[in-house]
């Protein structure tokens, strides 16, 4: 890698970077693209500070009595590790980073729908992670980041209250991005693309903006309920004051299902724009894959009563719930096979993003069928509240949701910053994150089988070589983590120039300038044809 | 470090071996798509590899049949693991009437259980080999969960309602009894052990030691200690109902609906008396809530399920 003279023959051509600049530019912006750049830091500065919880809880359990913390500092950290890493990094990073950077792009758009607003979310995230995170700084919380009643409403001494508000707050940020997502996407397309010509990534956005609308109200609800019985000792969810400890984990999960969906949605939409186009082919059955991020939207509404199989709900109840979650796996499938089948006869490159992509497949697919077992009543009662309950999240949200994430950022980081990074190190990268990552998880699997529930902050010791085989691959991951940051950053100055379309992409937004003008486009496209059109001869491949 | 390392966890409940054939198939489901998936993306990313930077594939729209193919059968395998699943889940939550009754308690961060002979463990679960047991279970405080790997059950133990699990153990042994649910600081020390005897073992067992009273006779002692006895006389002339035959009968309330005085009823009707207002009677009953414990709450019940028949007989054992 050389360092490019083209420093000065940048900074003659204006583009949304270098239009202006100075703090105030920044925090005033009301460019999407902007705004995106500024989820961007925010998230990637939660995610090393939950990523750190992780590696200190992970060498804690190295040893059967735990060999670095207290119990009681051992349950704050899960706790911080859980909170911080879904409500601040998962729920946001895709659409609140690449969907705020991509959407507009992608459909020929100025900017969304509401800018203004759009800078809003990124205060209200803002708002509710320094809550959060001075609450930490406090002395943090130990209800874990499902707040189960009645421990978080009466018994935990810790600063609840706090972080229950800084993650309603944070809600509030979701509504807002999911508002805006929708209204741009319904309004905004440029003239020509019709709703079957849109790229996969918008369809999953605009899934997930659904569930960001119908589902956070009811985790603001549930947080003011929870708050009202800890305050005033309003009797919601406590049996003492004459409530029912269920409803909140009914309330709860009702929201937090759904919000699985919006983790992994926006990773399924990324990998589909990324496989397109290291194979240079149309999504395998585009309208399939498009129709079931629709219907695991709405499935995953029905599916909450899963998590609480052994709390004694009806077991009718648990039947229903039973079949509903295994009715949700189907349209995951689909999309599977047909990502597989996108790769038939098609011309592959491995370049980084692509191997994040087929790292994603991968491991989702182990994801998703490891849910079967706890989707089925009878292995679920074995399996619940243990560490394969821990494996198999994990393989959906940081197998799944993370990996996707970090192929879009590598798949987009040329349009987002103007610069190339090595290949290389990007290819050397995702490959120890793939070892580090199913090192860390896969024994969890075993341990869970073996009868090891989760949040032990120390355990008997014949459960010690999974977790010490865990603890090797967690240490791993955390280097595989830190790599990429590396070379993205030297990239930025360091990095070669990134042409307009460095990978012979499709879609819109590589039609733009890299780093686009502050106004996308210099004039509105028009579109013939959809975003996957690879044998049409448009422009030349890079 | 290697000591006790095994993959395979005890198999000692009649639950267990089921569980592990259903968690065999879907093990084997699992490794079966996911080789396939991984197979197939590695030999294309073999045989499609781009030779050349004018490669210009030709496009497949999709397909039809295939599409229909690899919809029909992942439901197909779904169905399967939802009857066979479920169908294990309904056999396994039916009790057989003949269990042993143990009662179970759990307060941060220690098990309480105590047996209808007398003898009360902290932690330590006593059982013969062979006998359904069942657990009638509550909480003192927040939520926690009753879980024996080895048996393949788990309940979670709820303050403010009863809960039960079932078991027959097939293994005589020593098995891991944990909590399941985080509940507090303490909650990896919320753990103890099932020792699973021989009947002849466990007879000795529940004969040796510190015998204490029954759970029928310390419930007694407590119905006359709390005062119960006075208005719940066992004719009609107390001002409350007498509470004789009480236990599995329909009741009618005073605001026109009828419940089953199941457990959860009467312990109902102690901590929240007015929730249970009995037709024909008046609303004088103090609630006992905060003034006596769940093991005496149990202890309670089993007396009063104790008072069969007519006339307050002197309850049976």
């Amino acid at each position: 890698m050389s360092v490019i003279p083209a420093e000065q023959l940048m900074d003659k051509r204006v583009h949304y970077l270098n239009e202006s600049y100075g703090v105030k530019s920044w925090l005033f912006t009301k460019d999407h693209k902007r705004i995106g750049l500024l989820y961007l830091a925010s998230i990637t500065f939660m995610f090393f500070i939950g990523g750190a919880a992780a590696v200190l809880m992970r060498l804690h359990l190295i040893e059967p009595q735990g060999a670095l913390v207290e119990p009681e500092t051992y349950n704050k950290l899960f706790t911080m590790h859980g909170v911080i890493m879904v409500f601040f990094f998962l729920i946001p990073s895709i659409p609140a980073v690449l969907g705020n950077f991509l959407v507009p792009m992608m459909i020929g758009a100025r900017d969304l729908a509401f800018p203004k607003l759009n800078l809003l979310s990124w205060y209200l995230y803002m708002a509710g992670a320094l809550l959060t995170l001075s609450a930490i700084i406090a002395g943090g919380v130990d209800t874990g980041w499902t707040f189960y009643t009645p421990y978080s409403s009466v018994y935990a001494n810790t600063h609840v209250m706090a972080v229950a508000i800084g993650v309603f707050i944070n809600g509030f940020s979701s509504i807002l991005t999911g508002l805006n997502f929708v209204v741009t996407i319904h309004k905004m397309r440029a003239p020509g693309l019709t709703w079957f010509r849109l790229p996969l990534f918008i369809w999953a956005m605009y899934a997930t903006s659904i569930i960001f609308l119908l589902g956070t109200p009811v985790l603001a609800i549930t947080l003011v309920l929870l708050g009202l019985e800890r305050l005033l000792h309003v009797g919601i969810f406590d049996p003492k004051l004459g409530g029912d400890p269920l409803l909140f984990q009914h309330l709860f999960w009702f929201y937090s299902h759904p919000a699985v969906y919006i983790m992994i949605l926006p990773g399924m939409g990324v990998v589909s724009e990324i496989i397109a186009c290291f194979s240079r082919k149309r999504i395998f059955g585009y309208g399939l894959v498009a129709f079931s991020s629709m219907s695991i939207a709405a499935i995953s509404f029905l599916v909450w009563g899963h998590h609480m199989f052994v709390t004694g709900q009806s077991i009718y109840a648990g039947l229903i719930f039973s079949a509903l979650s295994f009715m949700v796996a189907i349209p995951s499938a689909i999309k599977v096979f047909n990502w597989t089948a996108t790769l038939y006869r098609g011309s592959i490159s491995y370049d980084a993003p692509m191997l994040y992509a087929l790292g994603f497949i991968g491991l989702f697919t182990m994801g998703g069928l490891t849910g079967m077992f706890l989707a089925s009543l009878a292995t679920d009662v074995h399996l619940n509240g243990t560490y394969f309950i821990v494996a198999h999240f994990h393989y959906i949200m940081v197998g799944g949701a993370v990996m996707a994430y970090l192929g879009g950022i590598h798949f987009w980081w040329p349009k987002i910053s103007g610069r190339m990074y090595s290949d290389g190190w990007a290819r050397f990268a995702a490959f120890v994150i793939f070892i580090g990552f199913n090192l860390t998880f896969f024994p969890q699997f075993m341990l869970g089988y073996l009868g090891m529930p989760r949040r032990y902050a120390f355990y008997p010791a014949e459960f010690q070589v999974l977790n010490v085989m865990s603890t090797a691959g967690a240490s791993i991951l955390g280097i595989g983590y830190l790599i990429p940051l590396v070379y993205l950053a030297y990239s930025l100055r360091y990095g070669p120039v990134a042409p307009a379309n460095p990978w012979g992409a499709r879609g819109l937004e590589w039609r733009t300038s890299s780093p686009p003008v502050t106004e996308n486009f210099e004039e509105t496209p028009i579109v013939t044809a959809e975003a996957y059109a690879y044998d049409e001869g448009r422009e030349p491949l890079a | 470090m290697w000591s006790g390392f095994s993959l395979r966890p005890d198999q000692a409940s009649t639950i267990a071996k089921g569980v592990d054939e259903l968690h065999y198939f879907l093990t084997a489901v699992t490794l079966f798509f996911t080789a396939l998936i991984f197979f197939t993306i590695f030999y294309f990313m073999i045989k499609y590899h781009r030779r050349s930077e004018a490669d210009r594939p030709a496009e497949i729209e999709g397909s039809l049949p295939l599409e229909i193919l690899w919809t029909v059968i992942p439901t197909l395998i779904t169905m399967v693991m939802f009857a066979w699943g479920s169908s294990l889940y309904f056999r396994n939550s039916r009790p057989p009437v003949a269990s042993a009754e143990i009662f179970v308690v759990g307060k941060q961060w220690m098990w309480h259980l105590q047996h209808p002979e007398g003898p009360r463990e902290i932690n330590e679960l006593h059982i013969p080999v062979g006998v359904p047991v069942k657990l009638t279970m509550t909480s003192e405080d927040v939520i926690h969960d009753f879980y024996i790997p080895a048996f393949r059950v788990k309940k979670d133990v709820i303050p403010g309602r009863y809960s039960s699990i079932w078991f027959q153990a097939t293994r005589t042994g020593t098995y891991h009894l944990f909590c399941a649910q985080y509940c507090g600081m303490q909650h990896a020390g919320m753990t103890g052990w099932v020792y699973v005897m021989s009947p002849t073992d466990y007879a000795q067992w529940l004969s040796g030691g510190v015998k204490g009273e029954s759970m029928v006779d310390a419930g007694g002692r407590l119905f006359s200690q709390l005062g119960c006895i006075t208005c719940h006389v066992a004719d009609k002339s107390g001002r409350c109902p007498p509470l004789q035959g009480l236990y599995g009968k329909a009741q009618k309330l005073a605001d026109g609906r009828s419940m089953i005085a199941d457990e959860a009823y009467i312990r109902e009707s102690i901590v929240h008396p007015n929730s249970h207002h009995v037709a024909g009677y008046a609303p004088i009953m103090p609630t006992f809530q905060g003034q006596i414990s769940e093991e005496q709450l149990l202890q309670l019940i089993a007396y009063i399920k104790s008072l069969r028949g007519e006339e307050g007989k002197a309850p049976k054992k």
